[in-house]
């Protein structure tokens, strides 16, 4: 076939596609709301029309399957009764805003004073002027459109029903805990939150829980210059569910963004995270530890961007997988011209605990300072059998011995959480995960 | 306490026999210990014994105390009482000493019906068993044997036997990697378990090891079988003339 073929057989196809979904959203109205919002959604809606949905052949989508994220029909998800377990971060003091079936319950959250800290609820917020945020809202998200296209995150920001827009101008005295809760099998969740932490402020922002049969969970942060964010979240375990995430994080000067993520069971997850050194001096930590046994499909995608000197990132995930489970990970590091003495790191690593799960890797580097110092680095492999043995010839029956293994193998992960106290939390669940996915 | 009987062993992947027939009983008390050149059998049969995958017994018993060690999974001979201290301590990433350890000490003490000892107990004694070995407390909370030297992980070794208060100790090669002062202290955390209750199987290739931890008896293996056994003065005749005499020896 001849070049311009090509390019034409190409261009249809895209135009084909970007009518596809022209005819798809006829039927789904933006939801109501005018002011600010409105016009965010306005725009954000004409770059889904732009890009067009997500298919099974475009390039970022190569190993996993968007359908069942894209579609308009939602697969339902039985609930899951996870009462073996206390809900994670339990025991912990912090600011606890519910949402249930993808809506706020101001019944079930407290109060949303709190020092150093202004918390707006998303549906309430579009006649208001609340300055702060309405330059955001899918700023990050346009601006996370290149140079890969990220089309769900398109949509999140155009029909995301809730969500919180946080201010924070100091250091609050608790963390502020996002808890989704569901009480349907079927129906989607749509959130989209907005954080904006001032010059040297600091934040904790926890996640929790699955939300929907099927969710789209978008954060847009902006972490000014000295400020930081903590972030760790555990999705739950409901089998069936399915899920996208977006990250978008903008780094100022000397500002830190720490994000760790738990993911155990689930159809179709997907975990994106695109972050931007802006400022110099920057940290960026985005971790994640997963764990599958049977239909589960997992998927990290990870976008950093040095754009400034002296910054350091690092990528560290982790997957457990076995009995047909797949684990994914696209992972990106960038590092512009100006970006020199930049120290980036990333290390996607999965477990196979039989023949049937497999792991995905694309791991990239783009470098175009010359003084920099690059890392990365992807395996895949079986529990070590001389570590295996030592263990046991020292008393450990082989389920221990290779229980304690696979917690060696995701320690790396979770050395990324600052707190010992969540760090601790996340360990539990993983620890229950390993006792209760016994051979 | 340990008794071998006509063994043979063959690597499971390949037609190679290694051991050819070895008998060999250690009684409680008594430290045995087995020297031989390098290929005759000396490490597969520590292997063996605490069944390590990879052998193929086609012939002969081992048992321990009246057990038969070959019916069982290595974690339930470790909890019979056996233990090997490792030619090759194996490096366990993510994995802190003192955790492994306090889950072992209780893993075989839950396999033999005994109750956990409680983490305050445990401390104390790891604490003071350390200490006999001039075993840093930073050691303890390292994974286990990453970043250890050569010396630090055979110490680490005769820690966990000394934790583990095995009947039957077996060491392979204990002494290899190690210099003359590393050497006395393993001697020592080793003299310091002996009583009457308990058997040693030393195996090593050079007889210095045997100037520290004076052995009953004396075997020397060749070819897969023990060709000879006798008093302590065996090991310093291989010392002085080395194998090939008492190889010729028993030709002959």
């Amino acid at each position: 076939m001849s070049a311009p073929a090509v390019a034409k057989t190409r261009a249809a196809r895209r135009e084909a596609k970007l009518a596809a979904t022209a005819a798809r959203l006829e039927n789904h109205p933006l939801p109501q709301g005018g002011g600010w919002l409105g016009r965010a959604r306005v725009a954000a809606l004409a770059r889904l029309k732009g890009m067009g949905l997500p298919e099974r052949r475009d390039e970022y989508w190569r190993f996993t399957n968007p359908a069942r994220l894209a579609d308009d029909a939602v697969t339902p998800a039985a609930l899951f009764d996870a009462s073996d377990e206390v809900d994670e971060f339990d025991g912990i003091d912090r600011l606890k805003l519910v949402f249930v079936d993808g809506v706020f319950d101001a019944q079930a959250s407290d109060d949303l004073a709190l020092e150093g800290i202004e918390i707006a609820r998303l549906a309430e917020a579009g006649g208001r002027d609340i300055h702060w945020a309405q330059d955001l809202y899918g700023a990050l998200e346009a601006e996370g459109q290149s140079p890969v296209e990220r089309p769900l995150a398109a949509r999140n920001s155009a029909y995301a029903r809730d969500g919180v827009l946080i201010r924070v101008s100091a250091k609050p005295s608790k963390p502020v805990s996002l808890i989704y809760r569901r009480s349907s099998p079927e129906g989607a969740a749509v959130l989209h939150h907005v954080i904006r932490l001032e010059p040297g402020a600091e934040l904790t922002l926890l996640e929790n829980g699955p939300a929907a049969a099927r969710y789209s969970i978008d954060i847009e942060a902006c972490i000014a210059d000295g400020a930081a964010l903590h972030h760790v979240r555990a999705q739950g375990r409901d089998h069936e569910r399915s899920g996208i995430t977006h990250v978008f994080a903008r780094l100022g000067e000397g500002s830190v963004f720490k994000s760790f993520t738990l993911s155990a069971n689930g159809a179709v997850l997907r975990n994106e995270a695109v972050v931007w050194l802006n400022g110099k001096g920057g940290s960026a930590h985005i971790a994640g530890a997963a764990m599958g046994d049977g239909a589960f499909h997992h998927d990290d995608t990870v976008f950093v961007t040095h754009a400034a000197p002296d910054c350091e990132s690092r990528q560290v995930f982790k997957k457990v997988l076995r009995n047909g489970a797949v684990g994914v990970f696209q992972g990106k590091i960038l590092v512009d011209q100006i970006a020199q003495l930049t120290d980036g790191y990333q290390i996607s690593q999965s477990l196979l605990l039989d023949e049937t799960s497999q792991f995905l890797a694309k791991p990239e580097l783009e470098i175009y300072a010359d003084d920099v110092k690059c890392s990365h680095g992807s395996t895949s492999g079986e529990i070590d059998a001389d570590q295996l043995f030592y263990l046991r010839a020292r008393g450990l029956p082989l389920d221990d011995a290779q229980g304690l293994l696979v917690l060696a193998f995701l320690a790396e992960a979770l050395e990324e959480i600052d707190s010992n106290e969540l760090a601790d939390d996340m360990r539990h669940r993983l620890e229950g995960w390993v006792n209760r996915h016994r051979r | 306490m340990l008794e071998i009987k006509n063994l043979h062993v063959k690597l499971e992947e390949e037609d190679k026999a290694i051991l050819k027939g070895v008998d060999l009983t250690v009684e409680a008390g008594k430290v045995h210990a087995i020297m031989g050149p390098n290929g005759s059998g000396k490490s597969t049969l520590a292997y063996v014994l605490s069944g390590r995958d990879g052998y193929e017994v086609t012939e002969g018993t081992i048992s321990l105390e009246g057990e038969e060690l070959l019916d069982m999974e290595p974690e339930e001979r470790a909890a019979a009482g056996l233990f090997l201290a490792f030619q090759y301590p194996v490096e366990i990433p993510g994995v802190g000493n003192m955790t492994f350890l306090r889950t072992a000490v209780n893993a075989q003490r839950k396999a033999r019906g005994e109750p956990e000892m409680s983490s305050g107990d445990f401390l104390k004694l790891i604490r003071a068993k350390a200490k006999d070995l001039k075993i840093e407390p930073d050691m303890l909370k390292r994974p286990v044997n990453v970043g250890f030297s050569g010396g630090e992980k055979k110490r680490n070794e005769i820690l966990q036997m000394a934790m583990l208060e095995p009947r039957m100790c077996v060491l392979d090669e204990t002494d290899s990697g190690l210099d003359v002062d590393a050497m006395k202290l393993v001697a020592d955390g080793v003299n310091a378990l002996r009583d009457a209750n308990r058997g040693f199987l030393v195996i090593t290739h050079y007889q210095r090891l045997l100037d520290h931890i004076k052995p009953d008896v004396v075997h020397i293996m060749s070819d897969g079988r023990i060709i000879k056994s006798g008093g302590p003065e065996l090991a310093l005749e291989v010392e002085q003339n080395g194998y090939a005499d008492i190889l010729a020896e028993v030709q002959a």
